[in-house]
């Protein structure tokens, strides 16, 4: 029997986001949500974890409370029960705060044998909620994880680094973050979806958790946001034609040496 | 509480740190103070005096067999007491993904802020640090301050000039041995090296990127004989390491972020994230055969074409105006 947990992001979809070309700011009000890419991945292992070793799988979320919808998606994948994290006196918190957030909010739910996150959430790719939330903790933590293996009260994960893999051993709990390499997500079924209408989903406000908004928020965050703007584009854009692949080449080639890109 | 002094640099990478120590040289001038470079290691004398030699000031080193290969948690037992001790006011750290994990553990571990990934750095009139970083995917930069002390901000490879190397330049190298170094929680039971590139890709200055349009592993040697003829590295979008796992590394958000003087997207689509990578790129030349390819918002040089057809000929029409590969 694993207890595993399993933290989980409501992020911006990126990929759906929209610039004002004219301010070079993003129109965040109504862009669309969804469960941060790697953090499905973290879904997906915990959820196997438990059906091939028996257990229960929790996830929580730091986020306003329209979470709900997209966290059920989590519970259709196979967690059980979610945990909504979720006061405006958390709006504006960077990880410093995020991190103090939830590590009180895990401390209230319970004790683990794993807590999962993603290698990084999708919109402020930051990679630090994981490392930081298992220092506030007092658990070790693996990063990186594109393989993880249970035996005993240990855990063997395979990590990707830049220059090497690395096989690391540590005793339970652990904290591991993965990468999009550990698995394939399931796409859950009807039934499975329905099913997620009956599991539980509690929601805690800062007071549940006994958070005060000098630790959260901006007054708790250690960084400040002083502008968020769409980088400048300024490319030529010029649209090299001809009749034949050859022709065009040639003329790309022409014009790449004549601006000096290419020297001789 | 008693001001906190100095600029300091860390990586496990050498490269990645002489970059650093180019970058806090600045950073320490306009915050007019001084360039600390840490050095954490056995046996590391020789590079403690090397980095004099690329701008350093002083060195600090703590040498330990303990030491001898990187394990976040013994390095992170190191770095804490001497964070706490000397106060510096900016910690450079390099932004691999052990830097990464260093520096997110260390700014809890001392209830700081971080700013990982900073792709500039600068000092305001008000004296203040501005860090960005992109966000959203790609999609924005942000700028940051810090309401706390050391600010801590990872960099990544690439980003800013390595400064040149100098026999005569003087500091001091400070040998530390009073710290007690942790025995750690996880235990590296095996490391399996991957081959990496010979040149690093962030030192190409032409980069031929290649994406989801090739079909096959082979026919990235159309790429690679184009990257030859100018002198140049082969770069892939992450979809081909990863989901057809072809190869190890890719360019973007999450991998290798470049900025060549001529960076060649083929069949590439010009996902944010694969943008975020190479958005500093002198030229763009794009090639795919679907018009509406965002990749084209971000080119200086647009062919719409098929890769199959157009690389090949781009490498013909190269290898006769300069005369290189005569075949
Ligand atoms: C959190 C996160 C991080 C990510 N990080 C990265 C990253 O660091 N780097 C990265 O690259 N991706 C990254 N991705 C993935 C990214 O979102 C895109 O999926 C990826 O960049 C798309 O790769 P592609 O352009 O090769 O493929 P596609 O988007 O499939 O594009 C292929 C293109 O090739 C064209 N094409 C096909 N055949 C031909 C032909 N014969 N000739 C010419 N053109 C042709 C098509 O028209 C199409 O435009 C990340 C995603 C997430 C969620
Ligand atoms: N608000 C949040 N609620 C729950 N988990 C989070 C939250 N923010 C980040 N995480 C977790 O931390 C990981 C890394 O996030 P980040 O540090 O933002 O890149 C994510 O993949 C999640 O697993």
């Amino acid at each position: 029997m694993v207890r595993i947990l399993v933290c989980v992001k409501q992020a911006i979809d990126v990929s759906q986001l929209k610039v004002d070309s004219a301010t070079r700011r993003l129109i965040l009000a109504d862009a669309p949500k969804k469960i941060s890419d790697f953090d499905k991945n973290a879904v997906e292992e915990a959820v196997h974890i438990k059906e091939k070793l028996g257990g229960e799988v929790f996830t929580v979320t730091v986020s306003p409370e329209d979470a709900k919808t997209t966290l059920r998606e989590a519970l259709a994948m196979g967690a059980d029960k979610a945990y909504i994290i979720s006061d405006p006196i958390f709006e504006n918190s960077d990880t410093l705060a995020t991190s103090y957030t939830l590590a009180e909010a895990v401390k209230k739910i319970g004790t683990f044998d794993i807590i999962f996150c993603g290698e990084a959430s999708i919109d402020s790719f930051s990679a630090q909620i994981g490392p930081r939330l298992a220092e506030r903790l007092g658990v070790p933590v693996i990063t990186y994880a594109r393989k993880v293996s249970l035996e005993g009260d240990a855990v063997t994960v395979e990590r990707g680094l830049e220059d090497c893999s690395e096989t690391v051993k540590a005793k339970m709990p652990v904290l591991i973050t993965v990468t999009k390499e550990i698995n394939e997500p399931r796409t859950p079924s009807y039934m499975a979806i329905m099913n997620a209408f009956k599991k539980e989903v509690v929601i805690w406000k800062a007071a549940d958790l006994n958070i005060t908004s000098e630790k959260v928020g901006e007054t708790g965050s250690a960084v400040r946001v002083l502008d968020v703007l769409a980088p400048k584009v300024e490319r030529e854009k010029i649209v090299i034609k001809g009749e034949t692949a050859m022709e065009v080449a040639e003329k790309l080639a022409k014009a790449l040496i004549q601006e000096g890109i290419i020297t001789r | 509480m008693s001001k906190h002094l100095g600029v300091w640099a860390y990586s496990e990478s050498s490269e990645l740190l002489f970059e650093l120590i180019g970058k806090g040289r600045e950073l320490a001038s306009k915050l007019q103070t001084q360039l600390t470079a840490i050095v954490l290691g056995h046996n590391v004398t020789e590079h403690a005096k090397e980095l004099i030699g690329y701008g350093a000031h002083k060195v600090i080193v703590v040498d330990d067999p303990q030491l001898k290969e990187f394990h976040v948690e013994t390095y992170l037992s190191a770095l804490i007491p001497l964070s706490k001790q000397h106060k510096p006011e900016l910690f450079l750290i390099g932004s691999t993904k052990r830097g990464k994990e260093l520096a997110a553990r260390l700014a809890a571990r001392l209830s700081l802020g971080c700013v990982p990934d900073c792709l500039e750095l600068e000092v305001d009139e008000q004296g203040r640090l501005l860090a960005r970083r992109i966000v959203y995917g790609g999609n924005a930069i942000v700028t940051q301050v810090f309401r706390t002390e050391p600010q801590i901000v990872t960099v990544p490879r690439g980003k800013f000039e390595k400064p040149n190397y100098t026999e005569e330049s003087k500091g001091e190298v400070v040998n530390i041995t009073d710290i007690q170094i942790e025995t750690p929680k996880t235990e590296v039971v095996e490391v399996k090296p991957v081959s990496m590139a010979e040149t690093r890709i962030e030192e190409a200055e032409v980069v031929v990127g290649g994406g989801r349009g090739l079909e096959k592993k082979e026919d990235s040697k159309i790429l690679e004989e184009l990257a030859a003829i100018l002198g140049g590295q082969v770069g892939y979008t992450r979809p081909l390491a990863e989901d057809r796992k072809w190869f190890t590394e890719w360019v973007g958000l999450s991998g290798h972020t470049i900025k060549p003087k001529l960076y060649i997207a083929c069949g590439i689509s010009g996902v944010i994230q694969h943008v975020a990578g190479i958005r500093d790129s002198n030229t763009i030349v794009a090639i795919n055969k679907d018009p509406e390819a965002p990749i084209f918002e971000m080119a200086d040089y647009i062919v719409i074409g098929d890769l199959y057809e157009i690389v090949p000929a781009l490498s013909a029409a190269l290898k006769k105006v300069l005369g290189v590969g005569k075949d």
